[in-house]
């Protein structure tokens, strides 16, 4: 992992809300081409980390870089440039509720490229929609017309509409039937092969970590514990670790995966 | 470093050239959404049909440039060569995601939106009042249902929504009744001073204070304050499905959301009608006092001979009714909130809207009504 280009650094973080600190000495690197997964209980402060990170959050303590560029401090202007480079999806999809699903998609397209013209705009905003799995009609609805699924779609469809290089998703399958889960899994893996995308994913979906993570950040305790393969998690002796992967969902998932991997 | 900055090699070229009677478009650099634009209008003005795609130099591509690439090869028949192994994935994925997509509405000629419009709106008012007056049939019957059942009365919502709406309101409707007393008797009095009247400041004040302003200002007041915020908070309720929960769970909106609010504001509402008419009367009498030498004594004296007991019953009359419009708007408004966030907003603003309306065209029929019969 050395050798690798570190493409999100985080250092000595420390987040408190009044009396309550959900972060101290919070230490978090991201390689180039990866996808990280983020675990911890409910609470642990998954969100927040990602908060911090994307400059939604301003940290009581701690240094965050982006694409080595420093995170904390920055002003708007120098902040936009380093923000058109990646795609964030939010838990509930936080589309904007006044526009279209395609209209959605092109937002950031016109902040960033506002010369492009319409129609190019439109088909790029089709096939990114048609890319995250939606229907044909999706297109001109608006989110209040969606199903939970299907909003979370149409953010992954926003979130990548500028082709970033850096994704970032907040349980990006909670809430969507196995199949689409499993497809959503296939989507971010293919994007990823595809574009060099690093992905940082908060998830509680054991599927998702097994299928396409290739390693997993355990929030525990304020901090990262771990940082690792499941595999080299598993080995560890913590106990939160064990009771996740261990536990009958963390089994059941892993089952599917080896026999996934020998079919 | 060996690798140049991004900036300098964001540029794409490309050249074409004729090579066995095909044109052939070599293109090199990044071949990204930040070069689209032009690319796209250079690639337009291409004629020849039988063209050669070489992606051998491509040093990135992302998704729009594979888009431009497969829209050569779907539309023009190009043919790609040198793409390496990722660029071929991406094209096909983006290939496979070009299916019919409807972007854009369908849009209907100007004429037909304007009566569409029109008929929509007039849609919605005759809805409106139809609503309305069902809302009201469910809250008599749950106001029947609380009356028959007094253990589904709610002591604790009331009397929460008693502060909200009444304690709360206290200083702001009583400043503001106070500084309107002020203003009446003093354009009042500059007026009647033309006829050597200036005396009758006092009548003017009285009676405009205890027969209308008190009632009409707080009324507008509650709606502002009260009105919205029932909208607000019944809207924002209904979106996050507490309000389907809590029909779920056997608990009737109406009775747990609905009638502690239209209850607190109907009792309210004469209470701090009267208190606003009292605050005119006193800032008309400081006004009074100070510019009209007219001791508070005589004031008060003159106060009692001119206002008859009838403006009071008046005020006490039409403040009910007046604070059942204005919650019910505000419920109603409220609980019509579905989809989005915006709506809550949207709903607040007709709640308000629509309760002092139809506060003030209640007031005209009801000063009409109470002259004719006789308490002029």
């Amino acid at each position: 992992m050395g050798e690798r280009e570190i493409i999100i650094d985080v250092r000595g973080l420390k987040n408190s809300f009044g009396d309550q600190v959900v972060h101290e000495g919070l230490d978090l690197s991201v390689c180039k081409g990866e996808i990280l997964g983020v675990v911890g209980g409910s609470g642990t402060g998954k969100s927040v980390l990602m908060r911090s990170i994307i400059g939604l959050q301003t940290p009581t303590e701690g240094e965050v870089e982006v694409f080595g560029e420093p995170m904390i401090g920055r002003d708007e202007e120098e902040a936009k440039h380093v923000r058109r480079r990646w795609g964030v999806l939010f838990q509930g999809g936080a589309l904007f509720s006044t526009l279209t699903v395609a209209e959605n998609v092109q937002v950031p397209i016109k902040e960033f490229y506002p010369g492009i013209d319409q129609e190019l705009q439109d088909e790029i905003a089709s096939y990114k929609i048609s890319m995250s799995g939606l229907a044909s009609d999706a297109g001109t609805k608006y989110p209040s017309e969606l199903s939970g699924g299907m909003r979370k779609r149409a953010g992954i469809a926003r979130a990548l509409s500028l082709d970033p290089e850096l994704l970032f998703l907040d349980e990006p399958t909670a809430g969507l039937d196995p199949i689409g889960a499993a497809a959503f899994d296939q989507l971010i893996l293919e994007l990823r092969d595809s574009l060099g995308l690093t992905v940082f994913l908060i998830t509680h979906d054991l599927d998702t970590l097994y299928a396409i993570c290739d390693r997993v950040a355990v929030i525990a305790d304020r901090k990262v514990v771990a940082v690792g393969t499941i595999d080299e998690l598993l080995a560890l002796d913590h106990m939160w670790i064990q009771d996740y992967f261990g536990g009958p969902r963390g089994r059941a998932a892993a089952q599917r995966e080896t026999e996934g991997a020998s079919a | 470093m060996t690798h140049a900055l991004p900036s300098m090699t964001v540029t794409t070229e490309f050249d074409a050239n004729l090579e066995a009677g095909r044109c052939v478009l070599r293109f090199s650099g990044n071949l990204t959404i930040l070069r689209v634009r032009k690319l796209s209008e250079q690639l337009n003005a291409i004629e020849s049909n039988d063209l050669v795609v070489d992606l051998s130099d491509v040093e990135r591509m992302d998704t729009v440039g594979a888009w431009l690439v497969h829209k050569l090869q779907r539309d023009r028949g190009a043919t790609i060569v040198g793409a390496s192994r990722e660029q071929k994935s991406l094209i096909d994925h983006v290939a496979a995601a070009d299916q019919p997509m409807k972007v854009k509405r369908d849009s209907e000629p100007a004429f037909m939106r304007v009566v569409g419009q029109v008929g929509l709106a007039t849609n919605v008012i005759f809805g409106t009042l139809y609503g309305l007056l069902g809302f009201f049939g469910a809250l008599l019957i749950s106001t029947g249902n609380i009356i028959r059942h007094p253990r589904r009365f709610r002591l604790n919502a009331i009397t929460q929504q008693f502060e909200v709406v009444g304690v709360n309101a206290l200083f702001i409707v009583g400043l503001m009744s106070f500084l309107v007393g002020i203003v009446i008797a003093q354009q009042g009095a500059v007026q009647l001073r033309q006829f050597g009247a200036e005396v009758y400041t006092i009548n003017l004040i009285g009676r405009s204070a205890m027969k209308e302003l008190g009632v009409l200002m707080t009324a507008i007041m509650v709606a502002g304050r009260s009105g919205s915020a029932f909208a607000a908070q019944i809207g924002s309720m209904k979106l996050s499905e507490e309000v389907d929960a809590m029909r779920t769970i056997g608990v009737s909106p109406m009775e747990a959301l609905i009638f502690p609010r239209v209850a607190a504001t109907v009792l309210l509402m004469p209470l701090l009608g009267f208190y606003a008419a009292i605050m005119v009367i006193v800032g008309g009498g400081m006004f009074c006092w100070m510019s009209l030498d007219i001791p508070p004594v005589t004031y008060i004296q003159r106060i009692r001979e001119v206002v008859p007991m009838t403006d009071l019953y008046q005020t006490l009359v039409k403040a009910p009714v007046f604070g059942m419009i204005i919650a019910m708007a505000g419920c109603y408004q409220g609980m019509q909130v579905q989809g989005n966030a915006e709506e809550v907003g949207l709903r607040t603003t007709t709640a308000v809207v629509q309760g002092i309306f139809l506060v003030i065209v209640l007031d005209a029929f009801f000063a009409v009504f109470f002259t004719s019969i006789g308490w002029a």
